[in-house]
């Protein structure tokens, strides 16, 4: 690098540049958290679904599900999942419970997490609010 | 070494080769579980092995960068360091934290661990990287305060380098970062927008001035360029690496709920964070270059320049492939974040610990620069196994994921994630031949640290 560009200037470059582009990240930010409400539809965000969120959070389920796309990539998309099974809080109560003990061999399998009904509504109920949030049309199609 | 109180290193380095191996012993177990999906099921569940695989990663790395701060900061301050007893009381601190959080993982079900550990007091359980529980995230805040009360006292009343200072900034705010970590509103959009600000503003933010940093003093170290030189272009560097990392948060905020609008900031500026990955490279082998000295611990040397080559290969090269919005649309989520994910971190972090590891170790162990001929060939031949291995894992994670993307998300008919994943076995059976030869490097690479030899003498 040139001798007229000094080891200072560059130092200002640094802190002045960061600075600016962290306070421009905040004010995006604000504005973001502002625009929220009418893409997450929190007026919807019931006390099963918050359950629901803390099923999915104290059984790990991010360890092998992506939700939204962001997770693991060992088992399906969940975020859609409400509507890839046509719109049923059933379907999904009914899947989660009949997971085998002792999982399928040779296969990939789900664990039994042993959940309280009030759990498995919760759970349902948090799955099918996710669906509903605005993703900008994400994921491509129904199979997540 | 020069300062009595750099020995405080030492223990940091044995810890995170320690978990280093954990980390990829539960890699390949993972690897395995992908193509024979009972395997140690229900035992180890898949999520279970990989929260241990992915701490165990975070948390090596954390010791491979504490340890290079308790090496770095007396030398660059000219002063010992303020206390190197606290420094060794938190090193026993955050090893006993995280062998008894591994622990908890693989003993009892991860539900359980929520419940004894108090997750219902303050919920920061559950959510990817951060699966920890709240206890041990407390934990590492206080370890982590208490290194940065130990090394800024030591700055305060030693010399003050460009290099320490940026160092000094990047673990700073990877500590001020970990703090969104305690936010988990019950508002799943807000949860994740914030939940990015720990992990993309760790390793595409503060995480680089801590690689810039290290990557400086090992090359001042090793090639006695000037610092007046060396200081300008770590600055430059970390400017482009914050200008456009910053903003650069953006390519997650596409389709987590976030207003359209970030598609353009996150694709504008993401696509700009490979330039200080570039900048690295050129750097470095500018660096080699006008050396003065040709330093005997060619091992050191090798792993300071494959550093920036392979983060600017897995950094920059796979994440701007998948960072433009119209493609992410597409790879969201698949085994393509998976390729870059591993590239990335195992070449811009990964390897700079090992650069600074296989630099002061021999000068820990009382060596004059460097160790025998015979050992430096034994690493070296660790290098080069662990890092070809991790191209071909990338390469292959890469070849699924294209297919996957094709099947599942392309195609007219598109099929159903798990049917995909069987059509795709084939790659995942070749990256588990890559992991295994990952290994084996990983093996090399420990026993290297066993054989003696006359060692290197230091030159001029
Ligand atoms: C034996 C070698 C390795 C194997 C077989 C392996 C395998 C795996 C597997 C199967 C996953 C889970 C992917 C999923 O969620 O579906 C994973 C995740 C991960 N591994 Fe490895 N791994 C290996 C080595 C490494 C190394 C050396 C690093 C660090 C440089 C690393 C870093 C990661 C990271 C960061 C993730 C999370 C990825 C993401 O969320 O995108 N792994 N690994
Ligand atoms: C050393 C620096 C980097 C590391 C360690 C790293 C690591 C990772 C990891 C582990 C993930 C997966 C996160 C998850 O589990 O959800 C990820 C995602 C991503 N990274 Fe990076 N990354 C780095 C730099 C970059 C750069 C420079 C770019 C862009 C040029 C980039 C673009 C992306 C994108 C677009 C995603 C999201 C993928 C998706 O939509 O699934 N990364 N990165
Ligand atoms: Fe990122």
């Amino acid at each position: 690098m040139s001798e007229k560009f000094t080891k200072s200037m560059a130092r200002n470059i640094f802190y002045g540049g960061s600075a600016f582009f962290f306070l421009f990240f905040i004010a995006l930010t604000v504005d973001t958290t502002a625009k929220l409400p009418e893409r997450d539809h929190r007026e919807n965000i019931t006390e099963q679904v918050v359950l629901g969120k803390k099923v999915w959070e104290v059984n790990n389920c991010i360890g092998c599900h992506t939700l939204l796309g962001e997770g693991a990539y060992f088992a399906p998309e969940l975020g859609n999942v409400y509507k890839r099974f046509g719109n049923s809080k059933e379907a999904i109560i009914g899947f989660i419970k009949s997971r085998p003990v002792d999982g399928i061999p040779g296969r990939r399998s789900m664990p039994q997490f042993n959940l309280s009904d009030e759990e498995l509504d919760g759970i349902a109920e948090f799955l099918k609010w996710t669906s509903e949030i605005n993703t900008a049309n994400w994921p491509p199609n129904i199979e997540g | 070494m020069q300062y009595q109180s750099q020995a405080v290193a030492k223990p940091y380095f044995i810890a995170a080769i320690g978990l280093f191996v954990g980390q990829i012993v539960f890699g390949a177990i993972l690897g395995l579980q992908y193509v024979m999906g009972d395997f140690l099921f229900p035992e180890i569940p898949f999520n279970v092995a990989r929260m241990v695989h992915t701490n165990l990663l975070i948390v090596w790395l954390l010791f491979g960068f504490m340890g290079a701060a308790y090496y770095m900061v007396p030398e660059e301050t000219e002063t010992e360091l303020y206390s190197p007893k606290l420094a060794l009381i938190l090193f026993w601190v955050f090893l006993a934290a995280g062998v008894l959080t591994i622990i908890g993982y693989l003993a009892v079900p991860y539900a359980t661990l929520a419940q004894i550990t108090g997750n219902d007091l303050l919920p920061t359980m559950g959510r990817e990287f951060l699966e920890q529980p709240t206890i041990t995230k407390i934990g590492i805040v206080i370890v982590a305060l208490g290194m940065l009360f130990n090394i800024s006292m030591t700055v305060l009343k030693g010399r003050k380098t460009a290099i320490i200072m940026v160092l000094l900034l990047g673990l700073w705010g990877l500590a001020i970062f970990f703090l969104f970590s305690f936010y988990n509103p019950e508002n799943l959009v807000l949860d994740k927008i914030f939940w990015w600000w720990v992990v993309h503003l760790w390793v595409e933010g503060v995480w680089e001035l801590i690689l810039g940093s290290i990557l400086a003093f090992v090359l001042i170290k090793m090639t006695g360029v000037d610092r007046e030189i060396i200081e300008k272009w770590l600055y430059v560097i970390i400017a482009m690496a914050l200008i456009s990392g910053i903003i650069g948060t953006g390519h997650h905020y596409f389709w987590i709920g976030t207003p359209e609008y970030w598609q353009w900031w996150g694709s504008i500026f993401s696509a700009i964070e490979p330039i200080p990955f570039f900048m690295m490279v050129i750097f470095a082998f500018n660096m080699v270059n006008k050396r003065k000295r040709d330093h005997p611990n060619k091992a050191a040397m090798l792993w300071a320049m494959g550093t920036p080559v392979m983060a600017f290969l897995g950094a920059g090269v796979w994440g701007f492939m998948h960072t433009l919005a119209p493609v992410n649309y597409y790879t969201h989520g698949t085994q393509i974040t998976a390729a870059h994910g591993h590239m990335a971190f195992y070449g811009a972090y990964v390897m700079i610990v090992l650069a600074i590891i296989s630099y002061a170790m021999p000068l820990l162990r009382g060596r004059a620069a460097g160790n025998s001929k015979k050992a430096q060939i034994v690493e070296m031949w660790s290098f080069w196994l662990m890092t070809v291995s991790m191209v071909f894992i990338t390469l292959f994670l890469t070849g699924a994921g294209i297919l996957q993307v094709w099947l599942q998300r392309i195609n007219e008919n598109p099929m159903g994630f798990m049917e995909v994943q069987d059509k795709i076995a084939i790659f995942y059976w070749m990256r588990e031949v890559a992991g295994v030869i990952f290994l084996i490097g990983l093996i090399v690479y420990v026993t290297s640290f066993f054989i003696g030899g006359d060692e290197e003498e230091a030159s001029s």
